[in-house]
C-alpha cells in the first residue's frame, strides 16, 4: 500500500501533537488551518511583526506554548502544510478546501479533526449591541491585534476564561470594571474535589482570581444576568445583574466579553457523518468517541476541545491519541506502553473537564426567565417570543423544526452561538427533556462561502 | 395501545399533497385521517426550491397547475397563516438562439392553456431586468408567477386540516396496509387501527413501496435538490428567475426572499434515500452552480453562501407525476412521484384529488399522470 495520506484539520494543541505522532511514525500528514500562523486559539501566535513578548501573550502558560510553537516550526518540511484553508466540507472520503477562492478537494484515508471549540452562549437582553463580544473573540482581539474591546470593559458569565481573559485584560492594562461570574461560590468549592485532579492547574486558577482581586477588580459571584444597556447607534453603555445578595446593579461600561465556558466545534464532525450522543451533565450532544478519539466512521478521529473540552494539556494528550489511533487503524505499529500511559493521562483530563464543568456549570436555568423580547439568533433577529411561539403554537419541540419555522439559528454561524439555548429555550417553554428536543444539524459549508469560489486541480 | 380510527378518508404521507388533500376533504365535509411517518412537510415538501412557477412545464399539466396556482392566490385566506407567497413573476432566460426559438414555441403553446407569458430580449430585457448577465439572449415573462416558503406551505396546510377536524398522525410509521373487503385497513407501528373505504397514497420516495403492495409498481428513484442559500442583501431582485437549457448543469434557478437571503439551486441532482431519508449536496455541484449563477446574474459572484440542503424527491423516468385513482383496486388513490417540480401543484393537487375522491370524478384532466401507464414499464413514454 501507499503511504497513507491522512488528514489533520487544525494546527491548535491537537493538530500539532498529532502531526508530530505521524510524523514520528515516518507519514507525512497533511494539516489543514484557517489561520495564517499555527497554535490555534490558545496558544495563537501575534501577527509577525508583532512584538509583545510571550510572556505577556501566555503568562502562566509561556512554556507549553512555546513548545508547541517549537515543536511545529520543527515539523514543516516534514508536513504538508496548509495554512489558510478553510475546510468547508466533508464529503465522499474527501475533505473540500478553499483559499483565497480557490477549491480543492483532498481525498484521506484517515482523517483528524482537532476544530476546537467556541464560546458557550446564553442570551442577555441587549446583546445584540454592539460592544458586545465573546470571552473568545476578547482574547483573539488581546493577542491577535494587540486590542481591548472597549475602554471600560465588563467580563460576565462563568468558566475558566471568564478570569483568564479578565486576567489577561488587567496585564495588557485595560480598564476591567468587574468580573460578573453566574456560579455562585459554594457550587466551585463543591467541585474542589474533582479539580484536585490536576492540582498545579487548580492553584493556577486560584492565583487569578487573587490577582485580580488585588488589582481592585470588583468579582461577584452567583450574579444573574438581567439586560446589556445601550442603544443600536452607540452600542453598549452597562449591564445591569442581580447580585447573590438580591440587589440589582447597574455597571456602566462600554463593551462585554461574555461566555458560559466553550463547548465543541462539531460541523464538521457532522458532515463527516459521525454518531452524536446526549451528555447530561454537560447539557449538550457531543460526538460519540471512543478513548482514543475514533468516531462511528471508519477513519474518522477527533481530537482536543473539537472533541471534549478538556482544554490545551488535554487536547495535546486526545491529538497524540488519535494520531495513534488512526496509525493502528492503518495496521501501522504503535508504541502500546506510551498509548497505555496516554489514556491514563486522558482519563485524568477527563475527570478534570467533568471538574471544570461541574464548577462552573452552564446555567440552564436562565433560559426559562429569558425575556420574551430578548432576541436569542442575532444572524436573523429571532427573539425568544417568535421562538416559544413556534414551539407552544406550532408544536415545534424539536430543534430542526423550530428553525424550519422560525429561521432560529439559519443565518451565518449556523446557530454555533444560540443553538444550545434555543434548545433550552424551547425544553423549557414546552416542558420536556433537552435531550428530546435535539441538536441543530450541521450544513456545508462550515463558514460563509463566496460564489466567486472556483474549483482548482490539486 | 390499539386505538381503532374509522373515517371516510385515510391519507398516507404528511407532504404537501397528502396535507392539502386533508384540507380539502374537510372543506367538503369529508372525514379524514392524515397519517405521516415524521413530522408534516418535511421531506421534499419542505426542503424544495420554492417555486410557483407554471411556465416551462409539460402542457398537458397547465390545466392542474393553473387550478393551484388560483388557491396560491387565497392561501392566507384559506389557511390563516402566511406562507410568504410572493406572486412576483417567473423569468425564464435562454443564452442561445436555440433556446430563445424553444421558449418562443413554448410561448405560442401555453397560450392555448391560459398562461400568457411575454418574451423579452435584447435591450428590453436589460431595462426590465438590468441584473441578468451579458450572456442571456431572451427571456419569457410569467407575471403571475412567483415563489414561497416550502418550510412553512406544507405544515399551515397541516395545522389547517387539524383545525377543520382531519386527524393528523405524525411521527406514525405504518406497518400493515390492506384491502379487507369494502375497507381499508392500516395499522401503525404503535398499534392503531385505521379503517376507511377510500385510501390515497401521498407518500412521495416511499409512495412505490405501499402501490407495489397493491399489485401497481412503478419505476420510482430518489435524488436530492442541490439548494444553497445567500446571506441577505437589499430586497432588489423580484422575479424567480431559471435558466432554459438542455444542457443539465446550466439549468439553474434563484429567488431572493423579502428578508433579502437569495435561495438557488438545479445544475443537476445529488443522492437520496429513501431508506435512511437522507439526501446529500455534492460539493462539486456547489461549485459548478456557483459558476452558472455568476453568469446568470454576475453580481452575485460578491455574496457568500451560508447554507447548503438537500432533501428526498422521487423521480419518474418520464418526468411526470403518478395522480388519480388505482388501475386495481377501487377505493384507492395516488398522488407522488411530482420529480421536483411538484410544491407549485400541491394546492391544486390536494383540490383535485379531493374532488375526485368525493365525487369519483374531476373537472381537471389528470389523465396523463395515470399509474397505469407503467402497468408495463418497457412502455413508459417520453412526453416531448
Amino acid at each position: 500500500m501507499a503511504d497513507p495520506r491522512v488528514i489533520i484539520i487544525g494546527a491548535g494543541p491537537a493538530g500539532v501533537r498529532a502531526a508530530e505522532t505521524l510524523v514520528d511514525a515516518g507519514l507525512r500528514p497533511i494539516v489543514v488551518d484557517e489561520d495564517a500562523r499555527d497554535g490555534g486559539q490558545i496558544y495563537r501566535r501575534q501577527p509577525e511583526g508583532f512584538t509583545r513578548p510571550q510572556s505577556a501573550l501566555y503568562g502562566s502558560e509561556t512554556a507549553r506554548a512555546q513548545a508547541l510553537h517549537t515543536t511545529f516550526d520543527r515539523l514543516k518540511g516534514r508536513i504538508d502544510y496548509r495554512r489558510r484553508h478553510l475546510a468547508w466540507n466533508i464529503a465522499n472520503g474527501h475533505v473540500h478546501l478553499v483559499s483565497d477562492g480557490a477549491a480543492s478537494a483532498v481525498p484521506y484515508d484517515a482523517l483528524i479533526i482537532a476544530a476546537g471549540a467556541t464560546d458557550r452562549l446564553m442570551p442577555v437582553k441587549g446583546w445584540d449591541y454592539a460592544g458586545t463580544y465573546s470571552l473568545g473573540a476578547a482574547q483573539i482581539a488581546l493577542k491577535a491585534q494587540a486590542a481591548s474591546i472597549g475602554r471600560r470593559v465588563v467580563f460576565m458569565g462563568t468558566g475558566p476564561l471568564l478570569q483568564l481573559v479578565a486576567s489577561q485584560y488587567v496585564q495588557a492594562g485595560a480598564e476591567v470594571v468587574a468580573l460578573l461570574d453566574t456560579t455562585p461560590f459554594l457550587t466551585q468549592v463543591k467541585a474542589l474535589p474533582r479539580l484536585i485532579a490536576r492540582p498545579a492547574v487548580l492553584l493556577r486558577g486560584m492565583k487569578l482570581v487573587a490577582g485580580l482581586k488585588l488589582s481592585g477588580i470588583a468579582i461577584h459571584r452567583g450574579v444573574t444576568p438581567l439586560e446589556i444597556h445601550g442603544d443600536a447607534e452607540t452600542g453598549v453603555s452597562g449591564v445591569s445583574v442581580r447580585l447573590d445578595s438580591g440587589e440589582i446593579r447597574r455597571f456602566d461600561c462600554d463593551a462585554i466579553g461574555l461566555g458560559y465556558h466553550l463547548r465543541p466545534e462539531t460541523q464538521l464532525a457532522d458532515l463527516a457523518r459521525c454518531d452524536f450522543e446526549f451528555d447530561a451533565k454537560s447539557r449538550q450532544f457531543w460526538p460519540t468517541l471512543d478513548i482514543d478519539g475514533r468516531s462511528r466512521i471508519n477513519g474518522v478521529y477527533l481530537a482536543g476541545d473539537g472533541a471534549r473540552t478538556q482544554g490545551a494539556d488535554g487536547a495535546e494528550i486526545s491529538g497524540r491519541l488519535a494520531a495513534f489511533a488512526a496509525l493502528a487503524d492503518l495496521s501501522l505499529r504503535v508504541p502500546e506502553q506510551r498509548v497505555s500511559a496516554l489514556r491514563i493521562a486522558a482519563k485524568r483530563m477527563e475527570r478534570f473537564r467533568e471538574g471544570i464543568a461541574a464548577a462552573f456549570p452552564w446555567p440552564d436555568f436562565l433560559a426559562k426567565a429569558i425575556p420574551d423580547e430578548t432576541i436569542v439568533c442575532r444572524c436573523e433577529g429571532i427573539t425568544a417570543r417568535e421562538l416559544r411561539g413556534v414551539a407552544l403554537e406550532k408544536t415545534a419541540h424539536e430543534l430542526n423544526r423550530a428553525k424550519a419555522f422560525s429561521r432560529v439559528g439559519m443565518g451565518r454561524c449556523q446557530g454555533r452561538y444560540c443553538g444550545h439555548a434555543a434548545a433550552e429555550i424551547i425544553s423549557a417553554a414546552v416542558g420536556a427533556p433537552l435531550e428530546t428536543i435535539g441538536r441543530l444539524r450541521g450544513q456545508a459549508p462550515v463558514k460563509p462561502l463566496s460564489i466567486s469560489t472556483r474549483s482548482v486541480l490539486t | 395501545m390499539s386505538e381503532v380510527t374509522r373515517t371516510d378518508v385515510i391519507v398516507i404521507g404528511g407532504g404537501i399533497m397528502g396535507a392539502a388533500t386533508a384540507f380539502f376533504l374537510r372543506k367538503r365535509g369529508i372525514a379524514v385521517a392524515l397519517i405521516e411517518r415524521g413530522l408534516i412537510g418535511q421531506q421534499a415538501s419542505g426542503t424544495n426550491f420554492g417555486n410557483v412557477r407554471r411556465q416551462g412545464r409539460y402542457l398537458k399539466q397547465l390545466p392542474l397547475a393553473n387550478r393551484s396556482r388560483e388557491i396560491w392566490g387565497r392561501l392566507q385566506e384559506l389557511l390563516g397563516e402566511d406562507v410568504e407567497f410572493l406572486p412576483s413573476g417567473h423569468l425564464r432566460l435562454a443564452y442561445n438562439d436555440e433556446m430563445t426559438a424553444k421558449i418562443e414555441d413554448y410561448t405560442g403553446q401555453a397560450r392555448h392553456y391560459g398562461l400568457d407569458l411575454e418574451i423579452i430580449s435584447g435591450n428590453a430585457l436589460r431595462d426590465r431586468f438590468p441584473f441578468v448577465g451579458p450572456e442571456v439572449r431572451a427571456g419569457s415573462y410569467s407575471p403571475h408567477d412567483g415563489h414561497a416558503n416550502p418550510r412553512l406551505a406544507a405544515p399551515a396546510f397541516g395545522r389547517a386540516a387539524k383545525r377543520i377536524g382531519a386527524a393528523v398522525f405524525e411521527n406514525t410509521e405504518i406497518v400493515v396496509v390492506e384491502k379487507a373487503g369494502d375497507e381499508f385497513r392500516v395499522e401503525a407501528a404503535d398499534g392503531r387501527l385505521l379503517y376507511a373505504p377510500q385510501l390515497l397514497i401521498s407518500a412521495g420516495a416511499w409512495g412505490n413501496r405501499l402501490s407495489t403492495q397493491f399489485g401497481e409498481p412503478v419505476p420510482l428513484t430518489a435524488h436530492g435538490p442541490q439548494m444553497a442559500v445567500t446571506e441577505p442583501l437589499p430586497y432588489a431582485i423580484l422575479p424567480v428567475i431559471g435558466v432554459a437549457s438542455g444542457i443539465p448543469h446550466e439549468v439553474v434557478y434563484l429567488r431572493q426572499v423579502k428578508r433579502g437571503n437569495i435561495v438557488f439551486g438545479g445544475g443537476g441532482r445529488g443522492p437520496a434515500s429513501a431508506d435512511t431519508s437522507r439526501a446529500n449536496v455534492l460539493p462539486e455541484n456547489t461549485l459548478s452552480q456557483f459558476t452558472q449563477i455568476s453568469r446568470l446574474v454576475p453580481a452575485l459572484n460578491r455574496l457568500n453562501i451560508i447554507r447548503v440542503w438537500s432533501g428526498v424527491e422521487s423521480y419518474l423516468p418520464d418526468d411526470i407525476p403518478i395522480m388519480g385513482p388505482s388501475a386495481k383496486v377501487a377505493g384507492l388513490h395516488y398522488a407522488f412521484g411530482f420529480c421536483g417540480h411538484g410544491f407549485q401543484l400541491g394546492p391544486g393537487v390536494g383540490d383535485v384529488m379531493a374532488e375526485l375522491i368525493a365525487t369519483g370524478k374531476t373537472e381537471t384532466p389528470i389523465e396523463p399522470f395515470a399509474i397505469s401507464r407503467f402497468r408495463n414499464t418497457k412502455d413508459v413514454a417520453l412526453p416531448s
